[in-house]
């Protein structure tokens, strides 16, 4: 049977038609689909971890455990796994173990661009490389043969063009016959004290031999040959742009881009005149070529930041494309925070507050745009804390009652914890905010420990926020309603003017979860146009609900509320002096 | 079949039903036995940004986006970001927009003004411009969100597909109980 799948969507089939047993994730574009459709099979025990290094131990137990596992995440995930995958090399697995990695050329929706490819080699694991989404299925069932044949990890690679992108998938059956998963003690394999661990070193580096020798045969890296004239080596969704933009070249087509088939390679490279290798981001290929001793041309011509596009292939090997007309410039459409989002009065208040923010990856992080302007720093999830602990130890004790971390619910399950318990065992005199929506809601509304839902849908133990901060150590945690712009501005003064740690926790949920009702239905706010003053004090706060309409003469103007936007969240009726915003009639 | 690929945009603004809408395309292409790849950019650029769907079908497609300069047909979910994604489309290429205008950020803080010539510009570079009313006609189907359909519908009438292909598609892809609305929709923008 034929299905039009995204590459996210096949690789959640192929772990199903490979019969893992456990998947765990963190979300993050574009990963995230990963997990959320192989909750769809309910043969898998599928959650949410509260990040990448806890979903990966996750999947390394089931492993050890003898049942096939898989951990999905986007490439900075990678980073945050990084500890347990480079010992799992060593211990190698049980049951197969796969980990999804999405990269994201472009940061369409990241804070970096990383190319994961590295991550292979420096753990010393294989990485398979799909190109559509057949090969994101096939693939993954074809991981976990790997990682069970030659007992290691394998990694899957995929970017934002192959997870999001769809094309038509065969779908298999399911593999049938799997060992049943029991308790198997091998101390000397799993214990990796450094006994055990030197022993296994030198069977990583063997393994990584052997998977070059089984990579120069295997189906799984191809060889086209065509006109002899250029010979391509790629792989992944830059195999799609050659084959657009290179039709009659010969291509060598990489499955596996770790560890690569250097005799193949070297094979392909003397049947052709020119050889080329095309890759997105580093010159991973390239570089293991020139050392190989193999002449070869790419990041000369390509470019090393940003996705490819057949564009800028050609662009890259000046070979002309097709004529584009111009237009002149438009005003950009940035994504911007939902009407009624209970972040954006946090923000307009920080602004007016005029405080330091340091701030975290999520939804909220749009709290830099204008006209709220209040976030002066992003780096890493966790790191608002962190960071904030570390400015206020260089700073005046004037300048210290500037800064604020402000953190969303997820982001300080994932890695915020632990900054806080920094703060407060090392008494960092800043304010944090947690902002507590509910949810994960940057990448699409996941649940997390502190929503009280799985990934199943079942309802579950919510870690309370306020307990758990206390319990870390900080002595003044309170909560606020962020729609209510003076209590808002109130606690956040007090806190910020105490010369010690504290923590202020929102209370409002994301106004797209449809668990819990956030505003009275049908209560929708209005502009009395006899009692607008043309001030502008409403659209301080960017909301996409309330526009600025020009008078005719084009001097004056007032304020206007859509009321297909508006969800009444009342925050820029407290702003107007003139009373001119009331309930619409 | 012919080794043409048909190269389709579906732009606008995040929420406005695009990812639906490239959906049941790509599934129509597939029941009418083409390959197809369809690509589009979703996470932090969703809501309110400006969005961008390729669709491509024929024999055999490689590339998931579409070629710069290569689109075939462009369809403008709104004014502003029809105009925006021209650029991507080949000269003498099809031009079908709804007649919507959300203003970004700037133009509601008052610090830009949306253009209000925009239909002009876009039937001066492209002649053959189809400007559909779909809010009107998505009303008259049953509901002002079905206009996503109603372009579909105008879409689909440009494409040599059989009927029974977008029926199926619009069956798989749409829940059940919006299905009446929906297929009047795509009637009300086949019929243009």
């Amino acid at each position: 049977m034929k299905e039009i799948l995204s590459g996210n969507e096949a690789i959640a089939r192929g772990a199903f038609e490979a019969g893992v047993k456990v998947a765990s994730a963190y979300p993050g574009t574009p990963s995230t689909e990963i997990l959320e459709n192989i909750v769809n099979y309910k043969e898998i025990d599928a959650s949410w971890a509260p990040n990448e290094k806890v979903a990966l131990e996750v999947a390394i137990g089931a492993s050890f455990g003898g049942g096939r596992s898989i951990a999905c995440m986007k490439h900075v995930g990678v980073n945050v796994a990084a500890d347990p995958l480079f010992t799992l090399s060593y211990t190698g697995v049980g049951g197969g173990l796969v980990l999804v990695v999405a990269d994201d050329p472009e940061m369409h929706s990241s804070q970096d661009e990383q190319d994961s490819r590295n991550y292979a080699r420096f753990a010393k694991v294989p990485m398979l490389e799909p190109a559509d989404s057949q090969e994101c299925k096939d693939f993954t069932r074809l991981a976990f043969e790997i990682s069970e044949q030659f007992d290691t990890p394998v990694m899957l690679r995929s970017c934002t063009r192959i997870s999001h992108g769809k094309s038509i998938v065969e779908l298999g059956e399911p593999a049938t016959g799997l060992p049943t998963p029991k308790l198997v003690k091998n101390p000397a394999k799993l214990v990796m004290l450094p006994g055990n661990a030197r022993v296994r070193h030198p069977f990583v580096e063997e393994r990584l031999l052997k998977l070059a020798d089984y990579g120069r045969t295997a189906a799984v890296n191809r060889v086209e040959m065509r006109d002899t004239e250029l010979g391509i080596v790629t792989a992944g969704v830059s195999y799609q742009y050659v084959r657009e933009v290179f039709p009659n070249a010969s291509v060598l087509k990489l499955g596996m881009v770790y560890p690569l088939p250097m005799d193949l390679i070297r094979e392909f490279a003397s049947k052709v005149t020119k050889l080329i290798v095309v890759e997105e981001l580093d010159a991973f290929i390239e570089d293991q070529v020139k050392a190989a001793g193999i002449s070869v041309t790419g990041k000369e011509a390509i470019p090393l930041c940003g996705e490819l596009t057949p564009g800028r292939l050609r662009a890259a090997f000046g070979i002309p494309g097709a004529p584009q007309v111009t237009v002149e410039n438009l005003p950009g459409r940035p994504p911007n925070m939902c009407p009624g989002c209970p972040h954006r009065g946090v923000f307009f208040t920080l602004n007016q507050l005029k405080a330091y923010v340091t701030g975290d990856i999520g939804c909220y992080t749009l709290g830099f745009m204008p006209p709220l302007n209040a976030m002066d720093t992003c780096v890493c999830m966790g790191a608002s804390i962190s960071s904030a602990s570390g400015i206020v130890r260089v700073l005046s004790d004037e300048e210290k009652k500037k800064v604020v971390a402000v953190i969303g619910d997820s982001t300080f399950l994932h890695t915020g914890v632990n900054s806080l318990m920094e703060m407060a065992y090392n008494k960092a005199p800043a304010t944090v905010v947690i902002l507590d929506n509910r949810i994960t809601a940057m990448t699409g509304r996941q649940d997390n420990p502190a929503s009280g839902w799985t990934l199943m849908d079942d309802s579950t133990n919510a870690v309370d926020l306020v307990q758990l901060c206390t319990a870390l150590g900080i002595r003044h945690v309170r909560v606020v309603d962020p729609l209510d712009l003076d209590q808002t501005r109130a606690a956040l003064q007090e806190e910020m003017n105490r010369p010690e740690p504290s923590v202020i926790i929102t209370n409002r949920p994301c106004v797209l979860v449809k668990r819990e009702g956030v505003f009275q239905k049908g209560l929708v706010l209005s502009v009395d146009q006899d009692h607008c003053t043309g001030c502008k004090a409403c659209l301080k706060i960017g909301c996409p609900a309330i526009e600025w309409i020009p008078a005719p003469d084009g001097k004056k103007g007032k304020a206007k509320i859509d009321p297909l936007l508006c969800n009444g969240c009342d925050v820029c009726r407290q702003l107007c002096k003139f009373n001119a915003i009331g309930r619409a009639q | 079949m012919s080794d043409t690929i048909t190269n389709i945009l579906l732009v606008g603004v995040g929420g406005q039903g695009i990812l639906l809408a490239s959906e049941i395309l790509s599934e129509a292409f597939m029941l009418a036995g083409f390959d197809v790849k369809k690509s589009e950019i979703h996470g932090m650029s969703q809501r309110g940004g400006s969005v961008v769907s390729h669709v491509r079908y024929g024999k055999e497609v490689h590339s998931p986006i579409v070629p710069e300069g290569e689109g075939d047909i462009l369809f403008g979910f709104e004014l502003m970001e029809t105009y925006r994604y021209l650029p991507l489309l080949r000269k003498g290429g099809t031009v079908v927009a709804n007649d919507l205008r959300i203003s970004p950020p700037s133009v509601l803080l008052g610090q830009a003004s949306y253009p209000d010539d925009l239909p002009d510009r876009i039937r001066a570079l492209f002649p053959d411009f189809l400007l559909v009313d779909g809010q009107h006609l998505a009303a008259e189907a049953g509901n002002v969100r079905a206009a996503n359909t109603v372009l579909l519908g105008a879409v689909a009438k440009q494409l040599d597909i059989p009927d029974e292909c977008w029926h199926k598609a619009l069956e798989r892809m749409v829940p059940p109980k919006a299905l009446d609305v929906n297929r009047k929709a795509f009637q009300l923008g086949r019929a243009l």
